[in-house]
């Protein structure tokens, strides 16, 4: 060579990329990175030598609008506007939230009402995440099927409430409305439809032999390295560890019934590979059909609203409550100042801090891989970024 | 078949210019949109859906011709940093690729476009064309997904190019000739005398790996990786829009219908009945030789709306430590069996 150095091209943290790398960028106009994810790519020709995520595409202030508002109450529909796939959580997690700062006890029928809609929502967001899953490793088909029974959840929730995505259903110290008369019958049905389907889902895809070889031993995520970085939900239960707050800090009413904390148990590959977040997934549905069929045996009737004071004014003070959403801890701190709207809002999300582990999880894997990781973690980005 | 059209005619060249055409719009286009919607319903029933419905009134059978009108009207788009000259090249090469096969297959008994007498070998040799224009059509678009997808076309197609012609020479080591022709001859009688059936279990296996082999030289599911839409959004044909990539959609089409045809012929008997001298002759001959195509077709379309993708690693395995010694053996079995 003629002794001029080519010059050093940077990524944007500003590490320096050997001459066989190659700088890919992936999103956030990307099929598969489940919204407006942007992923800056590494790559050695397939291989992934770094992966810095790049957030903030669907930045919508939730937290400043939250402190904008005249009411507690108004903050809910904006709960909804974050975890969208998954609503009823959100709601139900501030919520949670407000009626500790308030000292409100629900009453017994908003109890179970709420943790019906919260396990049946539970059951439809893991399909969307095992659906688009499928998309991801190439299977389009068992996305269709389970969008056809997540259906059957939104009607059930379209006849509660009215809405099918953004419910705005769970309201601090009750319920926006009571259930219909034929909703108990028709959840009963939908257990009875759906737990045969778990089957059909499983035949079709989770033993299927390319799928297997596309997640078994792929993004493993020891427990340790899961912990440190407060990874929670399915994405720390795949990798082995038994943590889940409606057992280990049970709110509500999760300790009346009777149902089992799944982990992953590295059964085709290791424990905590990308199968076995998808396995967890799919057990945890099977368990949420446990719950929901022993809470609509127990469900008594009585008032959906405790008496909560038209403009809600909490003492001046701090509170965090958590609570288990789909995708893990959701977490709202809310600082009041003793006046009719909060002071701050603050929400840890779940699918904002499992993100963080995926370029510790991913490097020396190849682009292929990289897809499937990332659908593994299961994020929502209305979630990441709030 | 171009000496009849030759003495019609009056002109060599006219007769030669209109047997080259005569497959592609007596059967390729015809079949390159009714396979489109056939992908489309049968996609649909498989995912309990109904597909297209509405255009042209019966189960939206219309639907791809407007398609296709709609894509003719459709801005042609060539991204400013694209090599044009190559851009622009590269869905008529892809496409002359596919289409050139079909030169050389039999349809029947007694239309064949071109009797040579290597017609094998020459659908093998030809249809390698298209790694060209896809390994074109990805640089030419200056985008690095584009490129992944040509890098992982060309690597793939070259890797199952050698499984697939190891298995058909197995049938060729009992016919003794490369001409399609003869082979189909050689298959005629009820559907016991196929090839497929001969030198038990070799050339059965030898069948299995062809068809395997061929789906990832079509680029389908689970081969699909040249343009795997969860990763490489669409592979090589990314920044191709309009006519353009109507023809990458047509070479497809019309390549799953070729590798489909060869197995049809060289396996299945091609043009033969399968029950003897019963429902055969030149007409019912083309009728046996469509549908069983069409019925590989279909089963293509099956897999792909099963199976998810296999990964670039995975994909070379198969081909070079499954598919290709398993070929080789077959190639030694049916080489045994001969010499028996």
């Amino acid at each position: 060579m003629n002794g001029t150095a080519a010059p050093t091209i940077r990524t944007s943290t500003g590490r320096a990329i050997r001459t066989e790398e190659m700088v890919l960028n992936m999103g956030p106009q990307h099929p598969s990175t489940h919204g407006v994810l942007r992923l800056e790519l590494v790559v050695d020709g397939e291989i992934i030598v770094d992966v810095i995520p790049h957030i903030g595409y669907l930045h919508r202030c939730f937290e400043k609008h939250c402190e904008a508002m005249t009411n507690y109450q108004q903050v809910i529909p904006y709960c909804d506007r974050m975890d969208y796939i998954a609503s009823m959580n959100m709601d139900w997690a501030y919520a949670l939230t407000a009626e500790k700062m308030l000292g409100i006890r629900v009453p017994e029928r908003v109890e179970y009402i709420r943790v019906i809609m919260g396990e049946l929502q539970r059951i439809a967001s893991h399909l969307i995440a095992l659906g688009t899953y499928g998309l991801d490793v190439g299977a389009f088909t068992p996305f269709l099927f389970m969008f056809r029974d997540r259906e059957m959840i939104l009607d059930l929730f379209e006849m509660t409430c009215g809405a099918r995505l953004l419910y705005n259903y769970i309201w601090i110290g009750g319920v926006s409305h009571d259930l219909p008369p034929e909703f108990v019958p028709r959840a009963r049905e939908f257990c009875r439809y759906f737990r045969p389907n778990i089957k059909e889902f499983n035949d079709l895809l989770t033993y299927n032999e390319i799928f297997i070889k596309r997640t078994a031993n792929v993004g493993i995520l020891p427990a340790d390295v899961a912990i440190s970085y407060a990874c929670s939900g399915p994405m720390l239960r795949g990798s082995g560890v038994k943590w889940d707050l409606r057992k280990n800090d049970p709110y509500s009413i999760y300790d009346r019934f009777d149902w089992d904390v799944p982990v992953g148990k590295g059964e085709y590959g290791t424990v905590g590979d990308c199968w076995d977040r998808y396995m967890v997934r799919i057990r945890e549905m099977e368990q949420s059909l446990n719950i929901i069929e022993q809470a609509l045996d127990r469900i008594p009737e009585g008032d959906v609203m405790s008496a909560v004071p038209k403009r809600i004014r909490p003492a001046a003070g701090d509170v965090y409550v958590r609570s288990e959403s789909p995708r893990g801890e959701i977490g709202f701190y809310i600082v009041s100042d003793g006046t009719g709207s909060p002071y701050r809002v603050k929400a840890r999300s779940p699918a904002f801090v499992n993100l963080s582990v995926v370029p510790e999880i991913s490097r020396g894997y190849m682009i292929a891989d990289l897809v499937a990781i990332v659908g593994s973690v299961d994020i929502v980005l209305g979630e990441v970024d709030r | 078949m171009a000496e009849f059209l030759a003495d019609l005619l009056g002109s060599d060249i006219l007769a030669y210019v209109v047997v080259a055409m005569l497959p592609l719009f007596l059967w390729v286009l015809p079949y390159a949109l009714f396979a489109v919607w056939l992908e489309r319903k049968v996609s649909a029933h498989m995912q309990d859906r109904l597909g297209p419905m509405r255009t042209g009134g019966w189960h939206g059978w219309a639907q791809t011709i407007a398609d296709i009108l709609k894509l003719i009207q459709k801005e042609d788009i060539v991204p400013r940093a694209a090599d044009k000259t190559l851009h622009l090249l590269a869905p008529f090469v892809v496409f002359v690729g596919s289409y050139a096969a079909f030169a050389a297959i039999p349809f029947s008994s007694s239309f064949i476009g071109s009797g040579i007498n290597i017609g094998l070998f020459y659908v093998i040799a030809v249809s390698s064309l298209v790694v060209v224009g896809i390994l074109m059509a990805g640089w030419a678009s200056n985008n690095k997904w584009s490129l992944f997808g040509a890098m992982r076309s060309a690597a793939q197609i070259v890797s199952y190019e050698i499984p697939t012609a190891l298995a058909l020479l197995t049938v060729v080591m009992v016919t003794g000739t490369l001409d399609l022709q003869e082979i189909n001859r050689q298959q005629a009688g009820p559907f016991w005398n196929w090839f497929v059936f001969a030198k038990p279990p070799f050339i059965f296996v030898a069948f299995v790996i062809y068809f395997v082999a061929s789906l990832a030289e079509t680029n389908r599911t689970p081969f699909d990786i040249p343009e795997a839409e969860s990763e490489l959004v669409a592979g090589y044909h990314t920044e191709y829009s309009g006519m353009k990539f109507a023809i990458f959609f047509l070479a497809e089409y019309g390549n799953m219908f070729a590798v489909s045809a060869v197995a049809a012929s060289v396996f299945l008997g091609g043009w033969n009945s399968p029950f003897g001298d019963f429902m055969n002759g030149p007409v019912w001959g083309a009728f046996w030789f469509l549908s069983k195509g069409m019925f590989f077709v279909f089963v293509q379309m099956w897999l792909r709306w099963t199976l998810p993708r296999l990964r670039v690693d995975q994909l070379m395995h198969i081909s070079w430590k499954v598919l290709t010694p398993w070929a080789f053996v077959c190639l030694l079995g049916v080489g045994a069996l001969t010499m028996l």
